[in-house]
């Protein structure tokens, strides 16, 4: 079991290596929007920190989108998706491999990455760690349930626009709770039980998510 | 003894009725050549042997599970930023082999010297041979083959043909898509017409 994680991390992180932009492009995005919202408002306007638990993980969300449509279709598109079905390995095992190749690549980053760019909302530094800790636990939920649309859409001609339309609604609550997290936190309050929420669904999103994405793989051969 | 056994097979794709009622056995040191024009439903009927599909009606014995069978499919199953080497450590992984004895496997394709170079920078050869290598590296009694000469040269076919011969003389047997004969020398060749 080890071994077929392994060698899945392994060919990502190597992918990535040769193709950086790929998994660089969210990240500037990220910062892009991020610095666009504080630049496009009034200076110390004390509004932009109080909005800035929604723009953080609106732009976290956003950003993990760019990635999702490429999750599953290069591995379609060359055959290595039927040579993974005809494996010996549990299919789950190798998506499951998959998603968090995609997480470490992307998500984390994004939840590193909105501890230096909340400053330039003026969010409360004592409430940093409930956004980071929230988007931790959130960005994994991003993947899982982005890798399951990317898999539903994998064999589709045009899934870049259907994607987002099949995400967008199904990560809602993730987005109320881990914005929620931030924003009680930023008011003095504790933030924990969003954020338990938020490991509730994430637990949830483990528990199904890679078998419900094996299975819709499948389908993309019918 | 039969290695697969096809009865009233039936294939389509969407809607569209590709192979009906189609019946036949492959015996150990047999190799089945599937020949049909463009959209005659060869690969799909392929897809369905290999279980990646699900046929609409009929029975195939047994059904190949992974590890019992090898596909090449239309499709080389190489990224194409990888090097054929990290290609093929991929899929010993994927088939829980240690990812050993890959560079005598190479020169036996004739691609070791590429081995270290990004698939997407070989010829087309090159990559069908860098895709043939993964048939050497398990020995497995059901080989389907999609198209497996398509870019090879005249000792890409010699070379494609001793491989074949091999694996039927130790008990094998395969089915290939091709449009063109296939080489001389491979025993035991049937042939059987999709239209």
């Amino acid at each position: 079991m080890i071994q077929i994680f392994a060698a899945v991390l392994r060919r990502e992180l190597r992918l990535a290596a040769t193709a950086k932009t790929e998994w660089l492009m969210p990240l500037f995005f990220y910062v892009i929007v991020v610095t666009l919202f504080g630049l496009g408002a009034t200076p110390n306007d004390p509004k932009l920190a109080e909005f800035a638990p929604a723009i953080l993980w609106v732009g976290a969300l956003l950003a993990a989108l760019l990635t999702l449509e490429r999750l599953f279709r290069a591995d379609f598109e060359d055959g290595t998706l039927e040579q993974i079905f005809l494996g010996t390995q549990p299919v789950t095992l190798v998506v499951a491999a998959k998603l968090f190749a995609h997480w470490l690549l992307t998500g984390l980053p994004l939840a590193l990455l909105a501890a230096p760019l909340s400053s330039a909302l003026g969010f409360s530094s004592v409430a940093i760690p409930a956004l980071v800790a929230g988007l931790a636990l959130g960005t994994p939920v991003l993947t899982l349930i982005g890798g399951f649309a990317s898999a539903l859409t994998v064999g589709l001609p045009r899934a870049g626009v259907l994607l987002p339309l099949l995400v967008l609604p199904l990560v809602t609550p993730v987005v109320i709770f881990g914005a929620g997290a931030a924003r009680v936190a930023q008011s003095g309050l504790d933030g924990a039980a969003p954020l338990y929420f938020l490991a509730a669904i994430l637990v949830l999103g483990l528990t199904l998510l890679p078998w419900a994405t094996a299975a819709a793989l499948r389908n993309a051969f019918e | 003894m039969a290695i697969l056994e096809v009865k009233a097979l039936t294939v389509a794709r969407g809607s569209r009725p590709l192979v009906s009622d189609l019946s036949f056995a492959l015996a150990a040191g047999e190799v089945l050549h599937l020949r049909g024009s463009n959209g005659a439903g060869k690969t799909s009927l392929l897809e369905v042997l290999s279980g990646l599909r699900s046929p609409v009606d009929g029975t195939i014995t047994p059904q190949p599970e992974g590890g019992q069978l090898h596909w090449l499919g239309h499709k080389n199953a190489l990224n194409l930023a990888l090097t054929p080497i990290e290609n093929l450590e991929f899929w010993c992984g994927l088939n829980g082999r240690a990812a050993d004895g890959l560079v005598p496997v190479l020169e036996q394709l004739g691609v070791a010297k590429v081995r270290h170079r990004a698939c997407r920078t070989l010829s087309a050869g090159q990559k069908r041979r860098s895709a043939l290598a993964r048939l050497l590296l398990d020995q497995r009694p059901l080989w389907l083959l999609d198209e497996p000469l398509d870019g090879l040269d005249a000792q890409g076919l010699e070379l494609f043909a001793s491989l074949l011969k091999a694996h039927l003389d130790k008990g094998g047997a395969a089915i290939i898509t091709s449009h063109q004969p296939l080489p001389a020398g491979v025993p035991g060749v049937r042939e059987l017409r999709l239209s």
